[in-house]
Order: structure tokens, then sequence, then C-alpha cells
């Protein structure tokens, strides 16, 4: 066991884990956020998806140890805390978007996705569905065909230019 | 780089049967849609049970073989664990299903027919506990001589016959032309993104309440009754947040729930039984492989004059609902066209290969990629073009089918085909095409050698389909099901949705609400939904077939209006206005909305297979863009227009979303998704070999939704959830076709089959679906 | 299964790693470095052989990053991502075919990880950039306690998974020499558009005649042909026959032909659970046959 040091949607967070503990795992079971999920645990399907420094990473795949003084954002860190209890919390724009059109079905693929989504938009990407498809490409969705998906991302992205 | 510029809305075609102008008020959001996009929504592996242990399920190694004994090794503190073996079930050692075929664990003594098959099960408190005990447990077994080819097989699960019996070769003898041809199918995996998933909690008395990943609640109530030997109320059963189902968590959940209860049972600890990737896919259901073998006569100019189809699936090693798959598969097996002799002989047999199960489409993607194949080669040998041989042989309302069925209304062949054909510029493009095929056959640069490249590396192609869907349950399914779905007027003026139709993704929390609502005269967000437990719920039936808007929906219709008419009655108000004050009186009032059958409809008689097959059918075309290379047989898919008819759309948004999704996966199907056997294994067990396709893989979708109502459900609306998944893989093989000249008869068709025709090298293709694989080549 | 979780060091600089990975344990050859995990980590089940009992962490290391310039030598650190190389100007410049290959990994998420050196070490034949590497004639560095040793990548991989890696051995760093007038190709045949493992992937290069100042003869002329594959044998090879072939020779339909048919006869692949060995000879045939045509413009 090791103290792990994170930084967790903004908050910092300490476990104390074997460093070999997939991020994935430390994220679920140590610190109890679930939105982040595992579809196949050898980085195909991407749904365990999220940003370590920035960066879209399969969580299944790093051991937490590589992600020591990491800043790390999951899906439970996208929309803003709510502003008094039982209010809802303020989505995201890419939330948002995907709840207008549709870009969540299921909704297992959409933490990962939504992430994916995220680290595109914030490198700046733009409504291109070519170029979004590409930053999708490591995110497995079976229910929407991804063109919902594509859609919501280019809504955001065309909304910022 | 092109510039993809999808439409947001898809275009709502609204035919003369529907009146013009009429208002579509802005659709509500998903209703779980912030809870999914939050991270909040709980899944089964997210569901935090204190104490819970963790189980495993120990499987055969041998595709068919006997279980002499399972040896523990004495070294291992055994009472650290539970182990459950099929001695320990307290009912019956059966999974409840259409027959009584199948072990919930073999027995001692007893026969194992394929090589997933659970053996026995562990649980222990944790991860590392549990998998120290699975290394000191071995299964002792003598192996048996394996069948694997569905041809082979000398058992049969079902079988059927439908239409002209002998009288077939007297009306094949009267066509000017006849095609014979072969088409094969493999297994498709539903891949859902969340594995199967089932935590059980025992309750006391000697209950069990399992909650999980699931479509059908019902289903696994019934099982753990049997199974567990329980009453309705000891056996529990509540559908957590569902990651996807497409029909693999239709019967399949029956198992790994039992499973879970017998360890829970025996334990008296609640157990997680989540499945990973590679187990998911090794043990649980995949859509039916199939053999189908068409012989058509038609008239010169392109009429059809009989059908001779025989059908065999691939059962697998237990019948689960094989043969209700291969019933739809046979019904649908002639395409939605008008012929006056056809013969469909169908069987589905047992092979030592994990059983097949329910999959959208559920039987008839496979005989309808057939059908549509065999009539564009029809078509190529007419010299007629795709768009005209259907034209001229599709069905209008007043047609019969092959059971007798007469189509009276919601016929909509004709109007997809159409729009479908228009929307791609079908003809256009098409001519088009086929200048480029005709050019590069003709510019003496072919290549005279399966080495060498031809001068064009790239080849486009557009190809269509056309399908129909029978909406809802099979011949007298529904009658026999006798669904309920209630609703509740609460004592505090709420209105609650009572149903066991579960939420998967398709939008069943959304439509509910909205059919209520709009019955009610009252918004969709003030009604409730209860949850998905079999102790607050109706058994409504199952969440399959595309019934849950049609069927359950209709059935919400005629309750709503019930008690709409109740108040209102009691109170002369409206029932907006008046539902609070009569709750305040008379307390909750609750609706029970039991199904009745289809006013005009002829009953359906399941020995001699005559009679109206469904209620309605859903119609669908599809016309896809292509370019395939030449030099290494790769498809891309481009575009995609896909014209579904849905009876009436009650959710634009849900509507498209499940045409694009269900059109993915028959590009899926149509192209990479392959599973290769070894000896009854598959190979392709993980999500790093069973490919789907990623978004840069699929197509731009526009889809057309066209609305031809049927007329005996209250809001006019049929299925649509597998509607879609019938006419992708036709249309992908035919747009390869019209690129390349070359017709592929099995799916999917891969680079290497594309390869394998284009050079006339039939073992670049390798083992066709059914065929077993060659012996083990050395490792590497 | 579920993973198991291996205890695990984390060095921040080389001579702690080589000393973890001299370890009595690790001598027992069964500790395991892990670059971006992307191999690593999925081998923690247990269902894929025997998961590591050790892991040596070399994310720290930070003197393996980097893409620089050394004379003509680009010289890029084992722990470079697919994602940095995508970046890198340095490679888009001078080894472009390098950069295509990184695309062509995964998807954003695994070149956010997969590293060069991994590539390299985890030795797979479908290795994507390794017949690249290949054809570029790289070699690499490797170092261990007992110093620093460079090997060709024609002289690394020894068999299926196997490498001139010693157990207690780390690639450092991939030296790759630059050289003028050299084209390359890269091919990849995969599964499908992204996460993508190849069926048949290529890297073909070699030196314009005309473009070389130290020879003599009539320009369009190939020299210091290389052909390397990948996921057609146990290794990543090269396809020495066929280079032979073309040594020397303008890129005309004869020569095409000529490689096309050598390099068919010259390859063994085997079906396995995403082609068949005769596609994988077709393709590759036909892949080197549209090269040259595309080369000689005809």
């Amino acid at each position: 066991m090791t103290t792990y040091h994170l930084t967790v949607n903004g908050a910092p967070a300490e476990v104390d884990v074997p460093g070999m503990r997939r991020l994935l795992d430390v994220l679920r079971e140590d610190l109890a956020l679930t939105g982040t999920k595992e579809g196949c645990g050898e980085g195909e399907c991407g749904a365990c998806t999220v940003l370590l420094d920035g960066a879209p990473v399969d969580a299944c795949l790093v051991p937490v140890c590589q992600a020591d003084r990491g800043d790390i954002r999951t899906v439970e860190g996208l929309a803003a805390p709510a502003s008094s209890p039982g209010a809802p919390a303020a989505l995201d724009p890419l939330q948002a978007a995907f709840l207008v059109t549709g870009g969540a079905q299921c909704g297992i693929c959409t933490p990962g996705m939504l992430m994916a989504g995220r680290a595109y938009l914030d490198a700046g990407g733009g409504p291109d569905h070519d170029a979004i498809r590409e930053a999708i490409a490591g995110n497995l969705c079976r229910c929407t065909g991804y063109t919902k998906i594509v859609e919501a991302i280019a809504l955001v992205a065309g909304a910022h230019p | 780089m092109t510039t993809r510029t999808e439409s947001l809305h898809a275009l709502v075609v609204a035919p003369g049967t529907i009146a013009p102008g009429r208002v579509r008020p802005a659709p509500p959001r998903r209703r779980e849609g912030p809870a999914k996009l939050t991270g909040t929504a709980l899944y089964t592996d997210d569901i935090v049970v204190p104490g819970a242990w963790y189980g495993a399920t120990l499987r055969s190694a041998d595709p068919h073989a006997t279980f002499i004994a399972l040896d523990l090794d004495p070294a291992f503190d055994w009472s650290r664990v539970c182990v459950v073996t099929a001695a320990d079930i307290p009912g019956e050692n059966v999974v409840s299903s259409i027959k009584s075929d199948q072990p919930i664990l073999v027995p001692i003594g007893g026969t194992i027919r394929h090589h997933a098959e659970p053996l026995a099960l562990l649980a222990a408190p944790d991860r590392s506990t549990l998998r120290e005990a699975r290394g000191r447990v071995t299964a002792r077994t003598v192996a048996l001589p394996g069948v694997f080819d569905p041809l082979e097989s000398d058992h049969t699960f079902a079988s059927y016959t439908i239409g002209a019996g002998d009288d077939i070769e007297a009306a094949m003898a009267r066509a000017e032309i006849v095609l014979e041809g072969e088409y094969r199918v493999g297994h498709q995996e539903q891949l859902y993104i969340e594995n199967n998933a089932m935590i059980a909690v025992p309750t006391e008395g000697g209950g069990v309440t399992v909650t999980g990943s699931l479509q059908c609640p019902y289903y696994l109530h019934a099982a753990l009754k049997r199974g567990l030997g329980l009453d309705d109320a000891a056996a529990r059963v509540i559908q957590a947040e569902t990651g996807g189902g497409f029909g693999g968590k239709e019967e399949f959940p029956s198992v790994i729930g039992l499973h879970a209860a017998l360890l829970a049972r025996k334990a008296q600890k609640p157990v997680r039984m989540i499945y990973d990737r590679h187990e998911d896919i090794s043990a649980t259901t995949k859509r039916h492989p199939a053999i189908v073998r068409h012989r058509t006569g038609v008239t010169a100019d392109g009429r059809l004059v009989a059908q001779d189809i025989e059908i065999i699936m691939d059962g697998g090693a237990y019948c689960t609902l094989t043969p209700v798959v291969l019933s739809r598969g046979a019904l649908h097996a002639g395409g939605p066209y008008r012929c006056p002799d056809v013969r469909i002989r169908a069987r589905a047999t047992r092979t030592n290969t994990p059983p097949n199960g329910a999959f959208r489409g559920f039987g008839a993607p496979q005989t309808e990629f057939a059908a549509e194949v065999h009539l564009d080669r029809l078509a190529e040998r007419l010299g007629l073009s795709p768009l005209d041989i259907r034209r001229r042989n599709l069905y209008h309302p007043g047609d019969i089918t092959p059971t007798g069925q007469v189509l009276r209304d919601s016929v909509a062949a004709e109007e997809v085909l159409e729009r479908a054909a228009e929307a791609s510029e079908f003809v256009r493009l098409r001519a088009r095409t086929a200048d480029a095929r005709r050019r590069r056959a003709g510019s003496g640069s072919l290549p005279g050698s399966a080495l060498r490249t031809d001068r064009e590396r790239r080849a486009s192609g557009i190809g269509l389909a056309l399908a129909w869907h029978g909406a809802g349950f099979t011949g007298s399914g529904e009658i026999k099901l006798a669904s309920v779905a209630s609703i509740e007027l609460t004592a505090d003026g709420r209105v609650r949705v009572l149903t066991a139709a579960t939420e998967m993704g398709q939008g069943t929390n959304t439509i509910f609400p909205q059919l209520v609502g709009e019955a009610l005269g009252i918004p969709d967000d003030a009604i409730d939904l209860a949850p998905p437990d079999t102790a607050e719920v109706p058994d409504s039936g199952p969440t399959v077939a595309s019934r849950t808007a049609m069927v359950v929906g209709g059935l919400l219709i005629k309750a709503a209006r019930r008690l709409r008419g109740t108040v209102e009655a009691a109170t002369g108000g409206s029932f907006a206005e008046t539902a609070a004050d009569y709750a305040r009186q008379h307390g909750p009032t609750r609706i029970d909305q039991k199904f009745e059958p289809y006013p005009d409809s002829t009953t359906f008689d399941d020995e001699l297979y005559r009679g109206d097959a469904y209620p309605a059918f859903g119609w669908a075309a599809c016309v896809v863009q292509v370019d395939v290379d030449l030099d290494t047989g790769e498809v891309q898919v481009n575009e995609v227009v896909a014209a579904d008819d849905v009876g009436h759309v009650i959710h634009p948004v849900l509507a498209e979303g499940q045409v694009e999704g269900g059109t993915l996966q028959a590009i899926g199907y149509a192209t990479i998704e392959e599973i290769k056997l070894r000896d009854g294994r598959y190979l392709n067990d993980r999500l790093a070999t069973y490919i789907i396709p990623t978004a840069l893989d699929a197509p731009r979708i526009s889809t057309i939704l066209v609305e031809a109502p049927f007329h005996a459900a209250p809001h006019g609306a049929k299925g649509i959830g597998e509607l879609p998944m019938d006419v992708g893989a036709p249309a992908v093989v035919a747009a390869i076709a019209d690129a390349t000249g070359v017709w592929i008869t099995d799916l999917p068709a891969s680079p290497e089959r594309i390869l394998a025709a284009l050079t006339g090298r039939p073992d670049v293709a390798g083992p066709r679906p059914g065929e077993s694989e060659p012996a083990l080549p050395p490792a590497r | 299964m579920s993973p198991v979780e291996p205890p695990v060091t984390s060095p921040t600089d080389l001579a702690a790693a080589y000393a973890a990975l001299a370890d009595p344990v690790s001598a027992a050859g069964r500790a395991r470095p892990i670059a971006g995990g992307t191999d690593l980590m999925v081998a923690l089940t247990g269902e894929l052989g025997a998961p590591p009992a050790t892991v040596v962490d070399l994310w720290r290391l930070d003197s393996l990053r980097g893409i620089t310039l050394d004379g003509d030598v680009l010289v890029l650190g084992a722990l470079t991502t697919y994602t940095d190389i995508r970046r890198s100007t340095t490679c888009g410049e001078h080894l472009p075919a390098l950069v295509q290959a990184a695309m062509t990994i995964g998807a954003a998420q695994i070149q956010n990880r997969g590293t060069l050196g991994g590539n390299i070490a985890n030795a797979s034949p479908a290795g994507d950039t390794l017949p690249v590497l290949l054809a570029a004639d790289a070699s690499f560095i490797l170092g261990s306690v007992r110093g620093e040793r460079e090997v060709p990548a024609e002289a690394f991989w020894t068999g299926y998974r196997q490498t001139a890696l010693a157990p207690d051995e780390l690639v450092l760093r991939i030296r790759i020499p630059l050289r003028s007038g050299r084209e390359m190709r890269f091919r990849k045949v995969g599964t499908r558009r992204a996460q993508s493992i190849s069926k048949v992937v290529l890297g073909l290069a070699w030196r314009d005649h005309g473009e070389m100042p130290d020879t003599t003869g009539p320009p369009g002329a190939w020299r210091d042909v290389r052909l390397a594959l990948g996921s057609v044998a146990a290794t990543p090879i090269r396809a020495r026959a066929t280079e032979a072939v073309l040594e020397g020779r303008f890129p005309t339909p004869e020569t095409a032909d000529l490689a096309a048919t050598t390099l068919a006869d010259e390859l063994h692949p085997i079906d396995d659970v995403r082609s068949t060995a005769e596609y994988r000879r077709l393709v590759a045939a036909r892949i080197v046959h549209r090269l040259i045509r595309e080369a000689g413009g005809w």
C-alpha cells in the first residue's frame, strides 16, 4: 500500500492502495465515483474514459501509481454542483447538448463519450463531423449509431467558434 | 477530407393517412437522461450492497463431455467460500424457458453440452479469495465427440413448413427462369456495452431479491420460482438501470440471475455476479447462425412465380427461444413480396456450441438477408434494376402472405421504398456507379493475376434493400401472454404508470408518460413511473419484439382513457382539473388493463402455420453507399438513407435513435462482426477480437420516418426497434456488388470474402459460417 | 476475472530503475516494466498468460521522453507516446511514415498512453510502428546495470514475442538514421478504421538513384530498398527476397509483378482470429504492387 495524491474533479483526494490498482477501480470503489463505467477492461470500448491532466485515457489501463499527483476529471465533475439541495445540477453544455440531440440512449457509454467529447472541445475542436468522429473513435456505442453523439458535440463546438 | 453535414432532424413524412397540418409538440427530453449524463444513474455494478460477496461461475472447458466429478483441493480452506453445485438447487434444475432442456448447473454424471457450460458456482467475501478458490477447483470430465455443424446434427429443436407443400414443383415449372442460391450468416454478439450483471440478496423466509441488468423482470421471476422453489412473493426481481440489451438480456438473465440467487441463498449473503467482457462474450447467447437456400421462379419480366426456401438455424446446445426465433425467421423468409406459391421449410438443430438466443430482429435479419440478396441476383439475371424488381413484386394492401394473412391496412412497402430511393437519388447514383464499373471492366487494365492491382483502387457502389417486420409477438402470442399494464391515480392526486416494460436505452420511460399524458390531457412530467420491480408492477410481458410502444403503450392508453372516463364522469370536470379532488374523495384508483385481441384479426393456427402471423407489419427500406478498396476488399460504408414505417411516431428523436442504432448494428453484421469457432469455442471472445463499428466506421445515416398507422392500436403505433436490423446487411452486400460486380453470399461480407471473390481465390475467404475451422496451427 | 495488483516501484531515475529490474525477483524473469500500460494492464487478469509478479513503473523516467535530431539521426525516447509522435513537427518532417503509423494505433486514449518503446518491447508481430522502424534501419539503445548497448531493429525481435532484451534491460531510445533521398510508404490493413489491429502492416523504403549524390547511374532506379511487414510472421520481418528483386530496378509494371510474386512466395503467414493466411499473403503482395504502381506513376 502506498498513499497516492490525486486531484479528482478539482478536489484533493488521497488513497492508500496498491500502486497497480487500476485508476478505474480507485475511482469506482475507493472514491465511490461510479459514473465511470467498465465495459471491457482492455482499452477497447472507452467506457472508462477520464481526463488525466486534460488528456483522455482509459482508466482501466492506467495504474494509480502513474496517476499520482495527477489532475483527474470524471463525468461527475462536468456539471456544476446544484446551487441548493434538491435543485438540479447545472449541466455542462455538452451534457445539455446530449439531452437535446438524443446522444444518450442506454447511457453506459455516455460518461466516457462525454469525457472524450469534452477533451476534444477543450482542445479547441470545431464542428467538423469527421474530426469529431476521430476524437470519439476510442469510445464504442452500441445504441446510437453515433449520429446523435456527433451532432451533440458539433452543436457545442459550433456554439463556441 | 470531406465535411459531413448531418441535419439535426430527420424528415418525418406524413402520408395521406395522417391528417395534414397536424401539430407535433416538441418531444420531451429523455426522462432518465440527466441521471445518465451526470453519472448518477445506478447500473447494477454501481450499486453498493454492504457485506456483499463476489460470485463466479465455474465453466466447462469441453464442448461435449460427461461431468464425472468436481475436485476441491483439500489444501484450501473451503469454509472461507461458498460452493454451489447442482445438488444445492432447491427447486427444479432447469432454466425456465420454452423447453426444459437447460440445467442451471450440470449435475455430476450429467452431460456437458457446450464449452462455457456452468458446472458450479463460487462466492467469496473478497475478490482475491475468489480468485484463489477458482484456482483450487477442477472439473473431471470424459470427453464425448462434438457436433459443430448444424447440418450434421441429429437433434432438431423445432421445424416448420409454411405454404405450398409438394405443389411447389408444379408452380416452379410455370416459371420462365429459376435461380438457386445458398446464403450463410454467422453468429452476432449483441454487445451491449454493460455486461450481464446481477446482485442477489437473501430475504427472510428463504426468499431472494435479485436486482440486475435485464429486459424482462417476469422471465427471471418465473425462473427463480421454478429453480429455487419459491412462490410469487418470495421471488422478487428489480431491474437496475440497464446498459443496453438488444435481446441479449431477454432470456440470458435467467441463467446469471439463478446463479446469483443460488449463491446468495446458500451463503446467506448478498452476492454480486458481474461478468467481465470475456465471460460475457464467451458464455452468453448470440444471434443464430443460419443457412438459407432459395430456389425462385420468375417470369421473364420479373414477377415472382414460386419461392422454395429452406432454412437451417444453429440453435446451439439448448433450446432457449430457438423455436420462436426460427418461426419469425421462417415467416419473413420470402421477403415483403407477393408470390402465388411459396414453400418455406425451416428447422433448427442442436450443436455443441453455447446456446443462441434473442437478438434484435429475432430470426428475420438472417432470412431477409438471403431473400434480398437472392432477389437482387434475380434482377441482375433478368437485366432489371433492383428498384424495378421490387416495384413489381412488393406487397400492396389486399395481398396475401404465405400464411394466408390478408394485408388489410398499414402496408407501406411501396412508400418506404420510394422515399428511400428518392432521398438517396438511387437511380442517378446507380447509373453513375454502373458506368464506372463498365469503364473499369472495359479499360483493359484488368489485373489477370491475383497479385496485380487494377489502375483504379477504389470502387463506389450503391445498394438497396426492402424488408417487413411483424410487429409484436408472433401468432397468438399476445393472447396467450395476456399482459396487464396499469395506471394509478394516487391518493395525493399523482398519476403513476405501472408496467414491467423496461428502459434499456430505447425510451420506454419517456414515451409512456407521453402517451398517458396525452390520453389524460395532462403534461407528461406530471406522470410518475413505478419502479420496474415485480413486487410493484404487473406482468405486462417481456420488453422484446418491438412490442413495448405498440402493445404496452396501447394498453396504457386504454387504461388512461378508462381512468379519465371514471374521473370525469364523477366530477363533471376535466381530468386535469379534477383528478386531485377525485383522489381526495375516493382514495387511490387503479386501472388494470389486460390485453384484448385486436378486432378483425384472424386467429393464427400454430400447427398449420396459417392465419394472421402478426397483427401488423412494419416496413423498412435502406439505401447504402459504399467504397470498396479493390486492393484489399476493405469496405467503407459512407451514406445510409433509412426509411422506416413505424405506424405512428411517438417521439421523433427516440425513433430516429432506434433507426440509427439498428442500422449501424446491421452494418456491423454486414461487414466486420464475426465469430470464428474451433471445436465449438468462440475464437473472437474478447472486445479486442470481436469487432464492432467505431464512430469512424459508421456512415452518415439519414432517417425518414413514415407513418402508416395500425388502426387497431389506439395510437396507431407499430414496433420500431427491430425494423432497421433487417435491411442494412442486404443493402450493404448489394452496394458491394454494385461496386465490384461480385455477390457475397455469406455474412459478414469481410474483406477476405470480397477479395476471394474478386480474385477467384476461395482459399482467401476462409471457412464459411457453419464450417469447422481447420486444426489448430502452431502457436505464434 | 478481476485483475491482480502486483507490487510496483516507481523509480524516478534510470539507476533506480535498473536496480529494481536487477532485483533477484526480476532475475527470475518475472518483474515486468510498465510504460504506458496499454499492453501490460490487460495482462493483469491472468487470462492472457501469467500476470506479472512484480512491476517496475517507468512512467516517471522523464529522461526517456523527447524527440530530437542528433545530426543525421532522429532520436526518440522510449517513453515517447503516439500522441507525441503525431504532434511532432520533427517526425512529420523527417519520418512522416512513423506519424502515419502512430495515427492508426488505437484511438486518442491509447495514443495518449501507448509508447514507442512499449510497442518495441512488447514485440507483438502486429505492432504497427515496427515495420516502419525496420524499414528505416532503426536501432535501439538498450540499458541496464551493465551499461548501454545498441541493437539494430532487424536483430531485436528474435521469436514470437521474444526480444534481444535481457530480463533486466530496458529500451531507452530509438535512433533512426535519416538518409537523403529516402522515400517511405506505410500501409496498414486493419480490422476497422480505429481501435484496429493489423491484418497486414508494412513499410516500404527506397532511395531514388537520382536523389543520391554519392552514386552514379540512371535516375529513378531504386536503391537501399527495405520492405518490412507485420502480422505475417511470428515477428515483424523484412522481406529480403523481395527487397533483392527491387534493388536497382525502376518502378515499372514488370518490377511490380516481380516484386508481388516474390513477396507472395516469400511470406508464410497463418490463419488466425483476425484474418486468413491467404488473405495476408495476397494483400501484402497487392499493396506492394500498388505502391510500386503509384511510385512509377503508371
